[in-house]
């Protein structure tokens, strides 16, 4: 079986090298060969970036060779995937070379787009690419006092990240000696103050005894830049001297212009994970490519990654899959620079945080060491 | 016009609200979308978030497995 997948990021790799633990005698004998396609020779660890945006980590800390994490056997090409032929199995790169399939696995990620908000890009600052989340460090640490407005774009990757980033700046505000000269202003898409009930029901309070101010049925519609003002799509507008964004994202562009998926999301099957529509059967889908109404978060690509890898290596050696993706998530949540939460939760079940705790957020410190581990398909 | 379905039964997180804000921002004026959701609170929060913004509820109602059946019209 040749099995193509397309993306080095979390779930690319992490299923490929589960599958390639499970079907290596396959692979040794010829039976199977799996390729890897990327954009890049690089792999992120992502989730680091607010770590980056706080001077607490620098961005080569959180990249490595992609080659490097993937095992041996598995072919890996720097050739973006341009077109997706998959009524006959088979992908055209950039380069022009052509790989045929029996597999196709795509998971291509997503990616944020600040300028889809007039006046945003210009005028906030995030922490989603290297670059911006230098420059988030850089505005942070110029900063003196005034406003620190917090805005969140729908969708968006990383859910935690809106709360995790207040706490975060709230700390190190804090111990620069300028909360008495800030305000944070905390705004957000729905009536709460995160998607998960039991999460707002946690942070509401914790924001109450920060002194954190919030704003909830907040979207932003376009930034006034020149008054330095966000206007909502509710109709309210809120100034700010500092503008922190979640910026809203979308799927890659290529699979747009393929027309796997509107705005880059592929309709998906929330189970199995094939590609929804005729072509689908030997389609899987992983991580944010998804149109799932789930987390787009790296434990998400995580957990249907190795669902995934199970089930084709099943599908190898029995015929046969063996189980279905539950919708599981696991999110930390840090809670500022020395504490930290969790949220687990699958379809059926919301999550339970508990009050957070040193001891989870040197877990959560811990685990950003041993996340290539988990790449590598061993953890 | 068009209409679209999103399943969101089973989402804690987006959750269904917010996959409807996300899916209306793909809609033009004038298209209908319907929002499959086992979320009680979302019988009571799409109202408030359509009204506030000024789009169109058209109907609600729950099936006898338990899913609500949200529809709303884009209005503007």
């Amino acid at each position: 079986m040749r099995i193509l997948v397309v993306g080095g990021g979390m779930g690319g790799t992490i299923f490929a090298n589960h599958l390639a633990r499970r079907i290596h005698h396959e692979m040794k004998t010829g039976k199977a060969r799996i390729t890897m396609l990327s954009a890049s020779h690089e792999h992120v660890y992502q989730p680091g970036w607010l770590y980056v945006a706080m001077g607490r980590a620098t961005p080569d800390e959180l990249v490595r060779e992609q080659q490097s994490l993937l095992e041996p056997g598995i072919e890996f090409h720097v050739d973006p995937v341009e077109e997706f032929h998959l009524a006959e199995n088979h992908v055209k790169c950039k380069s022009g070379k052509v790989h045929e399939y029996d597999l196709i696995v795509i998971s291509t990620g997503s990616r944020p787009l600040p300028e889809k908000i007039p006046g945003l890009k210009e005028n906030s600052i995030n922490c989603y690419t290297a670059d911006d989340a230098v420059e988030f460090f850089k505005q942070l640490s110029d900063f003196k006092g005034g406003r620190i407005m917090i805005t969140v774009g729908l969708p968006h990757k990383c859910p935690m990240i809106p709360l995790e980033i207040t706490f975060a700046m709230h700390d190190f505000i804090k111990d620069r000696g300028l909360l008495d000269k800030t305000e944070f202003y905390y705004t957000y898409p729905i009536g709460r103050v995160h998607s998960l009930e039991n999460v707002a029901k946690w942070a509401a309070p914790e924001f109450d005894r920060m002194g954190i101010k919030y704003e909830t049925l907040f979207n932003m519609k376009e930034v006034d830049g020149k008054n330095a003002e966000v206007l909502s799509e509710e109709g309210g507008a809120v100034k700010y001297d500092l503008l922190v964004a979640v910026p809203p994202h979308k799927g890659q562009e290529v699979i747009e212009k393929n027309g796997l998926g509107e705005n880059g999301w592929i309709p998906t099957n929330r189970s199995s994970l094939h590609m929804e529509g005729e072509h689908g059967k030997n389609v899987l889908v992983l991580g944010d490519t998804t149109n799932l109404p789930i987390s787009k978060a790296g434990s998400t690509a995580h957990f249907e990654a190795e669902t995934a890898a199970e089930n084709v290596a099943a599908v190898i050696k029995m015929g046969r899959p063996v189980k279905s993706y539950d919708g599981k998530v696991f999110c930390f949540i840090e809670a500022g620079k020395d504490r930290a939460t969790y949220a687990m939760f699958d379809y059926k079940t919301p999550p339970q945080p508990k009050a957070p705790t040193g001891a989870v957020h040197a877990f959560k410190m811990s685990y950003n060491k041993l996340y290539w581990a988990t790449a590598r398909g061993l953890l | 016009m068009s209409e679209r379905v999103v399943d969101a039964r089973g989402s804690f997180c987006p959750g269904p609200l917010m996959e409807l804000i996300s899916n209306m921002k793909m809609m033009q004026v004038g298209d209908t979308l319907e929002l499959l959701s086992t979320d009680a609170g979302s019988a009571a929060d799409v109202p408030e978030w359509i009204k506030k913004v000024g789009h169109e509820m058209v109907d609600t109602e729950q099936d006898g497995e338990g899913t609500w059946h949200i529809r709303v019209r884009k209005a503007k």
